[in-house]
């Protein structure tokens, strides 16, 4: 117990140091997440009236991240597999990269419904009456917190066991590792069926929409995770081949194209049939009795995807440059075609055919910038300590910031480079 | 740690402290009356209450009432009445759009003023036409009906079906036996996925405080319809309950000039809505969903507005013929 504790006090201690450029990096981080609570506190304070939501388009922004970022969990699943399943080693050593951005990223799902909620303080009526098995919310409340703590045994495990110097007992995480894969194909599936159950929206009502959710995922999150690699190779000690992240690249590159095939179904069905039910399509697509704020978006998302795509195919992208703009182009592409090109259309036009757009405000917006910025503190934080504590440099042996046998001084144990 | 480095860390802490005291200043705003008491925030669900517990919160929503507005208010709690099961009949042949029943709903049931929020929608549909997509709801004309209109208010359908009821993670919503579909408004949570599934966009958000003048507060009150709301739950039409469970009708019938409105017990054979469904020709809206809605639509053979013609034309159906 007291080894555990001094585990966590070292880890504490660890996430605030680093050099300069980590220190304005948090900085930063720390002070957009300020103005999110900013935001949010006034939201509090007056109601979600401060967010661009109405009762026609009652979700906005937020549930459109939400349902981003649950794709981007399936990053740590994607790494997981070929490790723990094909036996590919090249991924071996970057897993635990993917299931801490699995634990960050669920904690920002988690932010994004509750700003959502009109009455945060009733949470508890959650325990006390949970509406199980019938509501589809309840599901994904078990789904992610289950997902959530997975992935926390997991890496917890691995990094303390790391810091005690000795080898991890393969029977206290590898079954859980097998849970964990399976368990985020379910987190996926079940936030599809949170929408994919409503009858009364045909945009939503459809059976591609759980398939397309996992074919995007599996692309954003492998895509997120080749540039995350690449930042912490060139800033921590830690060592990351590149064929790690050619292994990623081919599952991106498989992902993206059933992502296109299935797009090219939904739009085959919304348009050649034209039935009525197609209008939310129509009005994603092409704009709807003129109304079209969302049709730039969805093409400038087609178009990256598309870009996207044929970089990852061509051999150009084996050269890390190009590797990466065609990364950063799924990332935005499907982050526009999974938040607001899933959520908005569905409500527009209304079960009532009356056409209201949504614009998010001002607010909404700081309070999502401020959970991203929350979520990548989170994301930095894990990685500096566990980083240092998985190359065996601070363990409860040669506590960090002490002299140790063999260590000239406390900042060799350092695993931030400096330049 | 040297006298230097505490300096340093406690000057970095207390700045960090104040930042986040400062991002979270707006919270001072925050309205004491908004905090839940600690009387609220223990409140059992509504199905969980004893008669006692019952008691106690129709007392303490009671003395809300009178210090938010002055007004003394009967907030009741009327049980549905074995036997019952409310349907609502609409005859969409004689309603002309006047809008008189959304006005009666908001004052009937303490509906937010500002900003507004109504139960019913009244959509002018183009002749020829059922799909509400070529529908305008936000007709406005120096008069009503227009010719070449018909007219079709929306508002809950108490679904026997609901599918707000089976999305609602907390429980916060439920089918009552007589057929209404109620909210507990101290329990829902504000997540809103009730209003994504309703297939006839018939719940409301009150998306901040709602803004009810004193002097327009309906003090015959009851638990589960038009007590005063909160922020940040829903709301929804309650076909009336605190009038129709004692016996009266909706505010929305009763004010409606042309009879169009036509509710009661559909398991009583002498009622008007039953002799309707036997007799008349009748449609539900979106059927195609399965909802089983509570509400439907119906035409009249004769004494319709478009055979007494409201527009010069043939007077006698016969001649029209």
């Amino acid at each position: 117990m007291k080894r555990y504790l001094t585990f966590l006090w070292d880890c504490f201690r660890l996430s605030f140091t680093g050099d300069w450029r980590y220190h304005l990096w948090m900085t930063v981080l720390t002070l957009i997440s300020l103005g999110g609570v900013y935001a949010y506190s006034q939201q509090l304070v007056n109601g979600l009236i401060t967010t661009g939501m109405t009762d026609q388009v009652s979700w906005g922004l937020y549930i459109a991240n939400f349902t981003y970022l649950v794709g981007l969990a399936a990053a740590a699943a994607m790494l997981v597999i070929p490790v723990y399943v094909y036996r590919n080693l090249h991924l071996h050593d970057v897993v635990i990269f993917g299931e801490l951005l699995a634990v960050s990223v669920i904690l920002m799902c988690l932010l994004f419904v509750t700003v959502d909620l009109g009455r945060p303080d009733r949470f508890l009526h959650l325990l006390l009456r949970f509406n199980f098995p019938m509501s589809m919310l309840t599901w994904d409340v078990i789904a992610l917190n289950g997902y959530l703590l997975l992935n926390l045994h997991i890496c917890g495990y691995l990094i303390y066991c790391a810091y005690c110097g000795r080898k991890p007992s393969k029977a206290f995480y590898i079954p859980f590792v097998f849970v964990a894969i399976a368990w985020a194909i379910s987190i996926h599936t079940v936030t599809a069926f949170l929408y994919v159950g409503l009858g009364g929206r045909p945009f939503w009502n459809s059976a591609i929409i759980a398939p397309r959710f996992l074919a995007s995922a599996f692309a954003a999150g492998p895509a997120f995770i080749i540039l995350t690699l690449q930042i912490v190779r060139r800033f921590t000690r830690h060592q990351v081949s590149d064929e790690a992240l050619f292994t990623l690249r081919r599952i991106v590159q498989v992902a993206m194209i059933i992502n296109l095939f299935l797009l090219v179904c939904e739009l085959f069905t919304e348009f050649y049939a034209d039935t009525a039910h197609g209008a939310s399509a129509h009005y994603l697509f092409l704009g709807l009795h003129g109304h079209n704020a969302l049709v730039p978006w969805i093409w400038t998302a087609i178009v990256l995807n598309l870009l996207a795509t044929a970089l990852f195919m061509l051999p150009a992208s084996r050269a890390l440059p190009t590797l990466n703009a065609a990364c950063v182009m799924a990332i935005i592409g499907i982050w526009i075609e999974k938040g607001m090109g899933l959520i908005v259309p569905a409500f527009v036009p209304t079960p009532l055919g009356e056409m209201v757009e949504y614009l998010p405000t001002l607010h909404e917006t700081m309070v999502c910038l401020g959970i991203w910025a929350f979520g990548l503190l989170v994301y930095t934080i894990l990685v500096r300590v566990s980083v240092p504590v998985l190359a065996g440099e601070i363990t409860f042996a040669r506590r960090w910031g002490r002299p140790a046998p063999g260590a000239p001084d406390s900042h060799s144990s350092d695993a931030l480079k400096t330049t | 740690m040297n006298r230097r480095d505490f300096l340093t860390k406690g000057a970095a802490a207390a700045a960090g402290l104040s930042a986040l005291a400062a991002a979270m200043s707006p919270l001072r705003h925050l309205n004491p009356d908004d905090l839940p008491s600690a009387e609220e925030f223990l409140q059992k669900h509504y199905k969980e209450m004893t008669p006692a517990d019952k008691e106690r919160v129709l007392a303490r929503i009671t003395a809300e009432v009178k210090q938010r507005f002055g007004v003394a208010a009967k907030v009741a709690d009327p049980a549905p009445m074995d036997g019952v099961e409310f349907v609502y009949g609409l005859n969409i042949s004689r309603c002309i759009g006047c809008r008189k029943c959304v006005h009666a709903c908001v004052a009937e049931n303490n509906q937010s003023r500002s900003p507004e929020i109504q139960y019913i929608r009244v959509l002018e549909m183009q002749k020829g036409s059922i799909d509400v997509e070529t529908a305008n709801h936000h007709y406005n004309p120096e008069e009503v009906p227009r010719p070449d209109k018909w007219y079709m208010p929306v508002q809950c359908h108490q679904c026997a079906k609901p599918p707000c009821v089976k999305v609602c993670p907390v429980e916060a919503t439920w089918q009552e036996p007589d057929g209404i579909t109620v909210i507990d408004y101290d329990w829902c949570i504000g997540c809103r996925y009730c209003e994504a599934a309703c297939p006839y966009w018939a719940r409301r958000f009150n998306f901040t405080e709602p803004g009810l003048p004193a002097d327009e507060v309906n003090p015959n009150m009851s638990y589960l319809s038009n007590r005063p709301r909160p922020k940040g739950v829903m709301e929804k039409c309650t076909f009336c309950l605190h009038r129709t469970r004692e016996g009266r009708l909706p505010a929305c019938l009763e004010v409606c000039p042309t009879g169009s409105r036509k509710f009661g017990n559909v398991l009583d054979p002498e009622s008007d809505v039953h002799y309707i469904l036997k007799h008349k020709r009748v449609y539900v809206l979106k059927e195609d969903v399965g909802t089983l809605p509570r509400f439907f639509y119906y035409f009249d053979e004769r004494g319709s507005r478009y055979h007494e013609g409201v527009e010069p034309g043939p007077a006698d159906p016969k001649e029209a013929a």
